[in-house]
């Protein structure tokens, strides 16, 4: 069975698992590092980006976690997670994971009484995602190996480079596992490939 | 078309919470400290609670210009305190951006009898609560996130302890219930029948619960966080201490890795003295805030 872990060091952990397990894969909490080694496929959870990274460092995860994306394995950032994942981060010298060629914008839709929700058209998954924005980020630029999955108001919130995949918005926070169950597709594809 | 305020848009700003600290600020230098410690959200305040307790008086919303201060500080969510029942702080919040407004028991109420309909504003509430009866009211005025009421500013626990045992273990007792035994319960205990129904079949609260009010040790911020809350505000604890980068840094990772207790043991290491606390029977029932509101 496929295996996918959601990094859980703060954060909508829960809904992440509940969402994994509706779409026929296996959950796990990840908090060590060793645990990377069950897992054919991991999910950045939303949360405070600041806060995670805080806490990546303090229990050895950054390298662990661009080994874990560097071996081949997917990677799915959502929120929090997609900010992980940029090689940019505006008005900050320093981005984190590095795993996305992107510059991203942090709260840029605003604070919280900006948040929305809004109904999408998403590549490869739907037509028609309810989409739940919280003080979401957007992706400003991406390099050339990276594929837009969705944009709203012109700014990209979905995006798509090799086996690495994030969204500026929350997939796990509604009842529609339509996007978890496009990315435990893409888990149990590379399964397939990195066995053979 | 986009849509704001919606009920999920406000309640998953508190999941994204989870697992976090929210810790009491009261300037900038002490919520860029906080965000450095790892916090999730900071709350601005004039004064802690263990400070608005000593210097007695009407507790209000603080002055704007510290709230504005901090939410120019730091890039984590900001939160802030109104008066119970006060609609216009509550509006001025909302009005200045705060992400999170916490309508609360520390201040001094405003209305003695009705709470605010939260559901009416785009900016998410944050409420406490003692009992099922009383987070299910708050829900069902529209509150998007509780947390325990405990007895703030006292660095003592017990009273977190009860109310988030008590909340628990009214929830597993609705769990086990008949259906048709719902609606006296809902009678008794004073909640939303329809709100009750939910929580019986999800065996849960339909927001996150947090612990507050008389955390003072990262060791008790784990209790909270083994005892089912979802994640600790840190009010006098952190700034009241010696040493409030290493204290706050503490409280984090012992709520990420609450079971983890030797790490716990590790933290604790060289904390300096804690707050002093309060007993809990020394207090005036006039001096007890959690029982300001219902």
């Amino acid at each position: 069975m496929t295996t996918i872990g959601v990094l859980a060091l703060q954060g909508a952990v829960r809904e992440h698992i509940r969402s994994i397990e509706a779409s026929g894969a296996k959950a796990v909490e990840i908090k060590r590092t060793e645990q990377l080694d069950e897992i054919d496929g991991l999910i950045l959870p939303g949360g405070e980006s600041t806060t995670m990274r805080r806490l990546i460092d303090s229990y050895g995860f950054f390298t662990a976690l661009q080994e874990f994306g560097i071996q081949g394995k997917p990677i799915f950032g959502t929120c929090a997670g997609l900010i992980l994942l940029a090689s940019a981060i505006e008005g900050q010298d320093q981005a984190h994971l590095e795993l996305i060629d992107m510059k991203v914008a942090r709260n840029a839709f605003g604070r919280q009484v900006a948040s929305f929700e809004a109904e999408l058209k998403i590549e490869h998954v739907a037509a028609d995602f309810n989409a739940v924005f919280i003080r979401a980020p957007y992706v400003l630029e991406v390099g050339p190996d990276v594929e837009v999955l969705a944009t709203y108001q012109d700014k990209i919130v979905a995006a798509k480079q090799g086996h690495y995949i994030c969204t500026a918005f929350h997939p796990e926070l509604t009842d529609d596992n339509r996007f978890i169950e496009y990315f435990v597709a893409i888990v149990e594809e590379s399964k397939k490939t990195l066995a053979s | 078309m986009a849509n704001t305020g919606t009920e999920r848009v406000k309640r998953g700003m508190a999941e994204m919470q989870k697992g976090g600290v929210i810790m009491d600020v009261v300037n900038a230098e002490q919520a860029k400290i906080a965000e450095q410690a790892g916090a999730v959200a900071v709350m601005a305040l004039e004064r802690v609670p263990s400070d608005i307790r000593a210097a007695g008086g009407v507790a209000r919303m603080a002055e704007p210009r510290i709230t504005e201060e901090v939410m120019n500080a730091v890039s984590i969510p900001v939160m802030a305190k109104a008066r119970i029942g006060h609609i216009v702080e509550a509006r001025v919040l909302e009005a200045m951006g705060v992400d999170y407004i916490d309508e609360s028991e520390v201040l001094t109420p405003a209305d003695e009898v009705y709470h605010l309909k939260k559901s009416d504003f785009t900016v998410p509430f944050v409420c406490g609560c003692r009992n099922l009866g009383e987070a299910a009211r708050r829900i069902g005025e529209g509150a998007s996130m509780l947390r325990t009421k405990g007895e703030p500013g006292t660095g003592n626990i017990v009273e977190a302890v009860r109310h988030m045992r008590q909340v628990q273990s009214e929830i597993r007792q609705l769990s086990a219930m008949s259906e048709d035994e719902v609606m006296t319960f809902a009678k008794n205990i004073g909640a939303p029948y329809e709100l009750l129904l939910q929580i019986r079949l999800d065996g849960r609260l339909p927001v996150v619960n947090f612990a507050a009010g008389g955390v003072a040790t990262p060791a008790d911020a784990a209790l909270m966080m083994e005892l089912g809350a979802d994640g600790v505000f840190v009010g006098s604890g952190i700034f009241k201490s010696e040493n409030p980068g290493k204290f706050a840094k503490a409280i984090v990772e012992a709520t990420t890795h609450y079971t983890d207790y030797k790490l716990i043991g590790e933290l604790s290491k060289g904390l300096g003295t804690a707050m002093k606390g309060i007993e809990m029977s020394t207090l005036e029932p006039s001096d007890r805030m959690q029982d300001r509101s219902e």
